[in-house]
């Protein structure tokens, strides 16, 4: 097996920053924040990103074998309050893993079920997801697509603002709003269907249309030239071995299944 | 004027019913000593801002605690606090959950004398319609409409610096001081818990004076408190306590506060730390890579 579906995944959501010039990414969890390291060591050079604390890099640190904060290629220093100077800019593009999305690309990491007063389950709180997504460019990253996370109604708790008419802020327009790419474990989907429907772009080797539609609670458009996921090149993957040398991307998604779906057995 | 009290002489000044502002972020540099302070002391019906961690969690699990303000309570390594998550799927505490830069935006607000800062944050989500006090405004220069983001006034704020003189020059020598500056600056009385506690001339040198974020007449106590933040981290001195927040969650899932208290807390930092393995151990504990 040449890569697993989770570099394929990884490789995939690194291409959401080919052309987005100068701006902060960043990568909630281990292989969001590997696609983002991707894209910086390959197609766009030019991204900010933190150690994850408060320096900005010039070159992104392994997310696997790192010991120590010291020697790493800091450019500045940017403590959380200054964060938000960036992200109130817009000059910033987040890919995030939320529990829920919708068909409005809404999404939810906040709590599930009961209500707000008791909710069935506690999960994060809101975060920065309403700051985020009123301000910069947001994208998803997915592991399991599923009717559990592609919800038929709303999400249980609307922590980042889509295209939805109804919530729509008096003044504001779609254009404002800017919900990017989804990468999930079966395609990539944008936004870009009839009026900023969610859409499948490409497929992953191996996966057909019903499996998509039938793990998602809610109607996708399809684009017109669908295709299938890039493949990760060679360099590529030399690339993630340099910025995961432990390999812990092999651990991020149950049974580490093959990037190519006929290729039979996933490996460890 | 000598700033330096004991942690209960401190934190007697906190009554029923006040507003208390923590430090920190998450699992870092959090002034548990004084919580602990607070968790043996009568006090009851706080309201409590924070970027949450165990703190909330703590004063939440032991029926302190009327309201949290907060935009997450998490412990990073362990996304979700256990006793916060407890306290909130069982609906005893009553909440306002807003996003982190609006937090930030209240402390502000709070420390500037302002009613309200006008922010786009909220617009569109569900913070609005579950913070039913957010009002919204319209601009006098544009047509649309804004997020009114009100003042928070902590009665009390309560940080953990890395040292601080007697005057109550403090020194955070933390890769970050988090909104540390600006819970100090929105609230009417501040207590700093420290590691060390130096001599004036400590600050002579112009790199320390730089990692001096708020004026002393912020600063109305100083705590001695050495390894005060623990089991948070107080970079560079140590790390977080991974071991001792994986057996605190297992306490509170299992027996609840009472399992935890009476397992750690003791009656004072002394019989804290001996529970914990000791000064030394703590003041040993690697920081954290991200």
């Amino acid at each position: 097996m040449r890569f697993t579906l989770a570099e394929l995944m990884v490789c995939a959501a690194s291409h959401i920053f080919d052309d987005e010039g100068e701006v902060l990414v960043t990568g909630i969890g281990l292989l969001p924040r590997l696609a983002a390291s991707l894209a910086m060591r390959s197609s766009n050079p030019d991204l900010l990103m933190t150690d994850s604390q408060s320096y900005v890099l010039s070159q992104p640190n392994a997310v696997s074998g790192l010991e120590s904060h010291e020697g790493q290629a800091n450019e500045n220093w940017m403590g959380f309050a200054r964060i938000f100077d960036n992200v109130w800019s817009g000059r910033r593009h987040a890919l995030v893993g939320p529990s829920q999305i919708d068909r409005f690309g809404q999404s939810n990491i906040s709590a599930l079920g009961g209500t707000h007063q008791a909710p069935k389950v506690q999960l994060l709180g809101v975060r920065g997801f309403p700051g985020n997504s009123i301000s910069h460019a947001n994208s998803f990253f997915v592991p399991s697509h599923s009717r559990r996370v592609f919800v038929e109604g709303e999400c249980d708790v609307v922590c980042s603002v889509g295209y939805n008419n109804d919530r729509l802020p008096r003044g504001y327009s779609f254009s404002d709003i800017d919900v990017r790419t989804v990468v999930t474990n079966l395609c990539v989907l944008d936004f870009n269907g009839p009026n900023k429907q969610m859409r499948v772009v490409t497929l992953h080797p191996g996966v057909g249309l019903e499996e998509v539609r039938d793990n998602t609670g809610f109607e996708l458009a399809v684009a017109d030239d669908i295709g299938e996921t890039t493949m990760p090149s060679d360099e590529q993957l030399d690339l993630l071995s340099q910025l995961d040398p432990l390999n812990a991307r092999a651990r991020q998604l149950k049974n580490n299944p093959a990037g190519i779906r006929q290729a039979e057995e996933p490996q460890t | 004027m000598d700033k330096l009290v004991s942690a209960s002489a401190a934190v007697s000044v906190i009554e029923d019913g006040m507003t208390i502002g923590i430090g920190g972020w998450g699992p870092r540099r959090k002034p548990m000593a004084l919580i602990r302070e607070l968790l043996r002391s009568p006090v009851k019906d706080l309201t409590v801002i924070a970027y949450g961690g165990a703190d909330v969690g703590l004063l939440c699990a032991a029926g302190k605690v009327r309201k949290v303000i907060y935009a997450f309570v998490s412990l990073d390594f362990m996304p979700l606090e256990p006793a916060f998550r407890k306290a909130r799927e069982s609906g005893v505490i009553e909440v306002m959950e807003i996003d982190e830069g609006m937090l930030l935006l209240g402390l502000r607000a709070g420390a500037w004398g302002c009613p309200f800062i006008p922010t786009r944050i909220g617009l569109g989500t569900d913070v609005l319609k579950n913070a039913p006090d957010l009002a919204l405004v319209d601009s006098p220069y544009d047509e649309k409409e804004w997020v009114a983001m009100p003042a928070l006034r902590p009665d009390v704020a309560l940080v953990h610096a890395t040292r601080a003189d007697r005057r109550g020059v403090c020194e955070i020598a933390s890769p970050d001081h988090y909104m540390d500056d600006v819970f100090v600056r929105a609230a009417k009385h501040t207590i700093v818990a420290v590691d060390e506690v130096v001599p004036s001339e400590h600050f002579h040198d112009p790199e320390v004076a730089r990692r001096v974020f708020w004026e002393r007449n912020c600063t109305q106590a100083v705590v001695h408190a050495p390894g005060g933040a623990h089991p948070s981290s107080s970079d560079p001195l140590y790390g977080f306590d991974v071991q001792h927040f994986k057996r605190y969650s297992e306490l509170l899932a299992e027996g609840g506060y009472s399992a935890w208290a009476d397992a750690f807390l003791g009656d004072s930092e002394v019989s804290y730390q001996s529970a914990v393995g000791g000064l030394e151990a703590i003041q040993s504990l690697p920081l954290p890579v991200y």
